[in-house]
């Protein structure tokens, strides 16, 4: 290959997004913490010992203050606080991610397909998503955990399923507006099959809108878990978890207020990163929105 | 004689929306031979590029329906083709040159990933050669290969309508339809294009329908020339036949409605009125509302076909067999 010149480096529409949202201050910020969760809550089990120290209870600390061996206070079975909210991230963290990308997959297929074919296929997937739609996903999550027991799994299959409509309906959408598009004409044109045109061609410039409706619903999926397990509905003990050590702090709000105000520090910071990193995603994306 | 690559009979294709129904072709007729390069001229909404998607039988469908008429490519016939035979040929026996270089790349993928997909698709070889043989293809259209790893919004209109043919010769095609590749691009730029497909073109002896609205064009390019009318062909015959030996009143019309260089007095001649709604076609011939030399004849019976030779015709009551030789019932200066 000819060597002489220095081949451009490739800029693609990523390249683009990606300067753009460096230049957002607040998603920035936002990304900063999202990475610090998840580096905190992926490390976690090299600082704490999970059947030693959060699991197990330790009745002479309990209800300790802030001090130099538990820095947030114990609660009130002497378990270290600040252990019990990193090991409650990765509940959260891990029940956020998988839901949206189960839902992702879910919904952004039949979205796809809805909105491609058109006709009666969209009209069959999409009325299926409308009947879901109608269900409130908070008590879809409580009529499963009722019905089929509230564990980790149930409770991310209940939210998966009341999370698959609003993926559905939003790549849908942006897939019937990149359909129309002469680039797909094209792409037929020299032979290209429905299915190499719908993920070569349709789906990369469809996805945009997606890409931040997965940030936003990561951060609702964390927010609703918490309030299941704050009305005992969630994940039960002794697992670790925000909403549920938010609740256990109630009866001690008066006296040790920090049991209830460190898990829900924990939950505003990590809807507030990723509600930043989600808006700043939709700017970049989209400069025509500002 | 040669087997034509491209034969349309009759062809009538209607657009059926809540509206009603538009009649985009009305039984067009166009032959094509190998290595024939066919100008297929007429106003916007003429059916130009349904007549040229339909040979793809690209049509989408609904709102448009192929209601009669066959189309002969290579030898196929396009409507009894499954979807996969049609999927192999499109790309490969016949491709497309799409209108607006600015819509038809796809943009967040690289420019030879986009020409390898041609290779890809029909070749059955390795990314990596198909890689190889898109460098080769983008140093023919004039683009150095070390910018195939850029995408579109890195390059100007001109250089996007190069990388649109790439994508078009890459499945080394025995016809091309190009559906005013130039429409788009300034005309220095056009100049240029239209030189390079030109070449191009002697280098691969392929054929190709240019559908296009300027005379300039055609003159430049074509060996004969149809020109259509509210999706039919009124005249049809070489480029001497409709540049020198006009017959339609149409055809005059359009030729009338080009600005004269060297006359700067002169004044322009157009056409009078607008092209007819296609869903409430004119009865009769469907230009007479708008034609200089209107008869009665020419609202109640459709026009006959009268040739002029062995290859030049025109749809017009203005003609019989012995008045269409000497011609003289227009006037074109």
């Amino acid at each position: 290959m000819n060597m002489k010149r220095k081949s451009p480096r490739k800029k693609g529409p990523i390249f683009e997004v990606a300067r753009r949202l460096a230049k957002n201050k607040s998603a920035m910020i936002g990304l900063a913490i999202v990475i610090l969760l998840i580096v905190v809550a992926v490390t976690a089990p090299l600082f704490y010992s999970y059947d030693e120290q959060i699991i197990k209870q330790n009745i002479g600390n309990r209800l300790q203050s802030p001090n130099a061996e538990n820095l947030l206070g114990t609660d009130a079975l002497g378990r270290d606080l600040l252990g019990r909210i990193i090991y409650g991230s990765r509940i959260s963290l891990y029940v956020g991610f998988t839901t949206v990308a189960f839902a992702f997959v879910v919904g952004g297929t039949l979205g796809a397909l809805g909105g491609y074919f058109g006709g009666i296929v969209d009209n069959i997937i999409m009325r299926f998503m409308d009947i879901f739609l109608a269900i409130p996903g908070t008590l879809f999550a409580i009529t499963i955990a009722a019905a089929l027991g509230s564990n980790i799994r149930n409770l991310i299959l209940a939210l998966a399923i009341s999370s698959v409509p609003g993926f559905a309906r939003i790549l849908r959408s942006s897939v019937i507006t990149v359909r129309e598009v002469e680039y797909i004409e094209a792409s037929r044109a020299i032979g290209a099959s429905d299915a190499r045109i719908i993920l070569n061609h349709v789906i990369p410039n469809a996805l945009a809108p997606v890409i931040v409706h997965t940030t936003l619903n990561v951060a609702t999926i964390i927010l609703t878990i918490a309030g299941l397990s704050f009305l005992g509905l969630g994940i039960s003990a002794p697992t670790p978890e925000w909403g549920a050590m938010l609740s256990d702090g109630r009866t001690y709000l008066k006296t040790h207020f920090y049991m209830s105000l460190f898990p829900g520090v924990a939950i505003i910071m990590t809807i507030l990163s990723l509600n930043l990193l989600g808006d700043g995603l939709r700017d970049a994306l989209d400069p025509r929105l500002k | 004689m040669d087997k034509p690559i491209l034969d349309i009979k009759n062809l009538v294709v209607e657009y059926r929306t809540d509206d009603g129904v538009v009649q985009a072709l009305n039984g067009l007729d166009l032959t094509i031979m190998p290595g024939e390069t066919h100008g297929l001229v007429g106003e916007t909404g003429a059916g130009k590029t349904t007549a040229g998607l339909g040979v793809l039988r690209l049509i989408a469908s609904p709102p448009g329906v192929v209601v009669d008429g066959t189309i002969i490519l290579d030898g196929k016939d396009v409507q009894q083709t499954t979807e996969k035979d049609m999927e192999s040929m499109r790309g490969y026996d016949v491709s497309m040159i799409f209108q607006d270089p600015m819509t038809s790349l796809n943009p967040v993928m690289t420019v030879q990933d986009q020409i390898a997909e041609v290779y890809e698709l029909h070749e059955n070889i390795s990314h990596d050669k198909a890689i190889e043989l898109t460098h080769a293809m983008l140093e023919l259209v004039g683009i150095p290969a070390e910018r195939g790893n850029e995408f579109p919004h890195q390059f100007s209109g001109g250089m996007k309508q190069r990388v649109v043919i790439a994508i078009a010769l890459a499945g080394n095609p025995k016809l091309l339809i190009a559906d005013e590749p130039t429409t788009a691009l300034d005309v220095t730029i056009q100049a240029q294009v239209l030189d390079m497909m030109k070449q191009l073109k002697k280098e691969y002896n392929m054929a190709m329908l240019m559908i296009t609205h300027d005379l300039g064009i055609v003159a430049d390019i074509c060996d004969r020339v149809s020109v259509i009318y509210a999706g039919r062909i009124v005249e049809q015959g070489s480029l001497e036949d409709i540049f020198d030996r006009t017959r339609h009143p149409y055809t005059e019309g359009l030729f009338n409605s080009l600005p004269n260089l060297t006359d700067r007095q002169q004044k322009l001649k157009p056409i009078k009125g607008l092209m007819p709604d296609p869903s409430n076609l004119p009865s009769g011939c469907t230009f007479h509302p708008r034609c200089n030399y209107v008869m009665d004849i020419c609202s109640k019976e459709n026009p006959p076909r009268v040739y002029r030779g062995e290859s030049h015709y025109a749809e017009c009551h203005l003609y019989n067999e012995e008045n269409i030789m000497k011609g003289g019932v227009i006037e074109r200066d």
